[in-house]
């Protein structure tokens, strides 16, 4: 049964297409108010067929799913009107100018006429296209899109807020950018974000909670920090000034277990015990005196749970 | 904070969109409207004896073919209508509006004010081409206006075919795929001969049962006869029923895309 205090509450959902795979293979996802979701995967895992079924473009084909507490197949007008979304393709007019996309957005969502070049103002201000907002958006970068793609999405200032991959292909600056104003949505209006990514760094600086979708599936859910967690201890990575002591080396890591060598006479041992132990393995070191040149802590990523969950890496495991 | 703005507020800003996308692209403006000129300008001259033929209802060819890119340039119309509006479910903007509380009618009669913008220059050129090339008016003031409506009518007329094909079809290489077939029924029709003087039995039959003769001839009879009441009806009622029949056609295909869930 869904739960109705849930902003975003899926149960089963599945989506197939014709002579296609299932895109969407019987997931279930509870998202609260207020809340960054992360759904992450690689290409065709099917995250953007998640989105188009929860804001009502798509239809599913079994499950059930409610947003903002109405139903997406009986209530879809309800939940249009709580949503806001930036699609997977910045879909512009590329003869219109950014104001006048607000202006129409503005029009069409019921924007009292007085208040609308007003909130366009103040949305352009926000994304910080107040200087390009009269060019056609033609002209426009791929950043400069994204921008504005967000800013028509919050016109109707949405409860909720769906983006589907929002930095790809951005530079690094239009990135953080684009960051930075997702965070202060949810951390200063209280919107909940359902943000769709293949980057992992996206995620982890992100969201609140992720959730890994591979296949249709998802296979694993939870913080950042009990993703990684789940996957295990850190790992430290010691590489010698003088290569001829890597065998001390490895000798001296050996009791934390078992050693791996690595380039340049490098040596890397998990852990168990977290980094506190990393204070014990200096002052080893120090008592045989072996030199290091750089000595390296790494916490597992959420690549390394994807690789866990999925036998995969993230990175190239596209749908074939 | 919001409300549901009204179908006419609606309509008018889907419009305002269509018709700065005709504005904006001369292109778009300039070679449909230089084509039907084209054409008006070599048949012009080198057809200009048929009209000695027995039973021509007039003695000049120009006036009697300058029906021909009125119509020319109505067909040229649905074509960019039905192509903005396939690019529209292409790039997925039809579903950035679907996720607004636009009404599937505002979304269609809103595009038809490219089509508006586009007729409205269009006929303007031709009436004044046709001026300016000695075409005398014989039903006066008040039959070119007439003559403007019932091109608008037109334009309208197959910028709803046009609308249609793009939401049925949904790619703007179907549309540009669709044009020839149009170009065929206005050879076919009575464009570039009147039906009593085709020679040939089939063409005057298929000419006889294509309606794209009649709403020709409508324009036509405005400029060489004066005021013949049977063909402005067959004309206006003609296109109107193209207008209706694709326009109906066309209401469920944009339902169905603007609410697919």
């Amino acid at each position: 049964m869904l739960q109705s205090n849930a902003a975003i509450e899926v149960e089963d959902l599945v989506r197939e297409f014709r002579k296609g795979p299932r895109a969407v293979d019987g997931i279930d996802i509870s998202v609260q108010a207020g809340e960054i979701y992360g759904f992450l995967g690689p290409n065709g895992a099917g995250k953007s067929t998640t989105v188009l079924v929860l804001t009502t473009l798509l239809p599913p084909t079994s499950g059930r799913a409610s947003v903002g507490g109405y139903d997406i197949v009986r209530q879809s007008a309800q939940v249009r009107a709580a949503i806001g979304a930036a699609l997977q393709e910045a879909a512009l007019d590329t003869i219109l100018t950014g104001r006048e996309h607000l202006m129409l957005q503005a029009t069409l969502q019921g924007i009292p006429s007085r208040e609308r070049k007003a909130r366009a103002k103040e949305l352009l201000e926000r994304v910080g296209l107040t200087e390009a907002a009269d060019r056609r958006v033609g002209g426009y970068s791929g950043g400069m899109k994204r921008r504005l793609d967000l800013a028509l999405a919050l016109m109707h200032r949405p409860r909720i807020l769906f983006l589907d991959e929002p930095t790809t292909g951005l530079d690094p600056q239009s990135r953080a950018a684009l960051w930075e104003e997702v965070s202060r949505l949810a951390r200063d209006e209280g919107m909940t974000v359902f943000l769709t990514t293949q980057y992992l760094e996206e995620a982890d600086a992100l969201a609140d909670r992720i959730g890994i979708i591979d296949r249709g599936k998802i296979v694993a859910e939870g913080t950042p920090t009990q993703l990684k967690a789940e996957i295990g201890s850190p790992s430290v990575e010691v590489a010698p000034a003088d290569e001829q002591d890597t065998d001390t080396l490895a000798e001296l890591l050996t009791r934390f277990g078992p050693p791996k060598r690595g380039a340049r006479g490098s040596v890397t041992v998990q852990l168990p015990g977290g980094e506190t132990e990393l204070a014990e393995i200096v002052r080893l070191l120090d008592q045989h005196d072996v030199r290091v040149e750089t000595l390296q802590l790494h916490q597992p990523s959420l690549d390394d749970v994807f690789l866990a969950k999925t036998g995969r890496k993230l990175e190239g495991a596209g749908a074939a | 904070m919001t409300r549901q703005t009204s179908l006419i507020e609606q309509v008018g800003a889907v419009a305002r969109r269509s018709a700065k996308g005709v504005l904006r692209q001369r292109a778009l403006i300039i070679f449909p409207m230089l084509f039907p000129l084209i054409l008006f300008a070599i048949n012009g001259s080198s057809l200009s004896r048929v009209t000695e033929l027995p039973g021509f209802p007039t003695h000049s060819y120009r006036a009697f073919l300058l029906a021909f890119p009125f119509v020319q340039g109505a067909m040229f119309v649905s074509i960019s209508t039905g192509t903005s509006l396939a690019r529209d479910v292409e790039t997925g903007f039809l579903n950035r509006l679907a996720l607004t509380p636009l009404r599937s009618e505002a979304m269609l009669f809103g595009q038809l004010g490219g089509a508006f913008v586009l007729g409205c220059v269009q006929a303007v050129v031709y009436l004044l081409v046709g001026i300016a090339t000695g075409v005398d008016f014989v039903s006066g003031v008040g039959g070119v206006l007439v003559l403007l409506t019932l091109s608008l009518t037109i334009s309208f007329a197959f910028a709803s075919l046009g609308g249609l094909l793009a939401l049925r079809l949904g790619t703007g290489e179907a549309i540009q795929g669709i044009f020839p077939l149009l170009f065929v029924t206005l050879f076919l029709s009575s464009a570039t001969l009147p039906r009593n003087v085709i020679g040939t039995a089939w063409f005057r039959e298929v000419a006889t049962y294509n309606p794209v003769s009649y709403m020709v001839e409508g324009l036509r009879s405005l400029v060489i006869q004066g005021w013949n009441a049977q063909a402005l009806e067959l004309a206006f009622g003609l296109a109107l029923a193209l207008a209706a029949v694709s326009l109906a056609l066309a209401r469920p295909a944009m339902r169905s895309r603007l609410a697919r869930a």
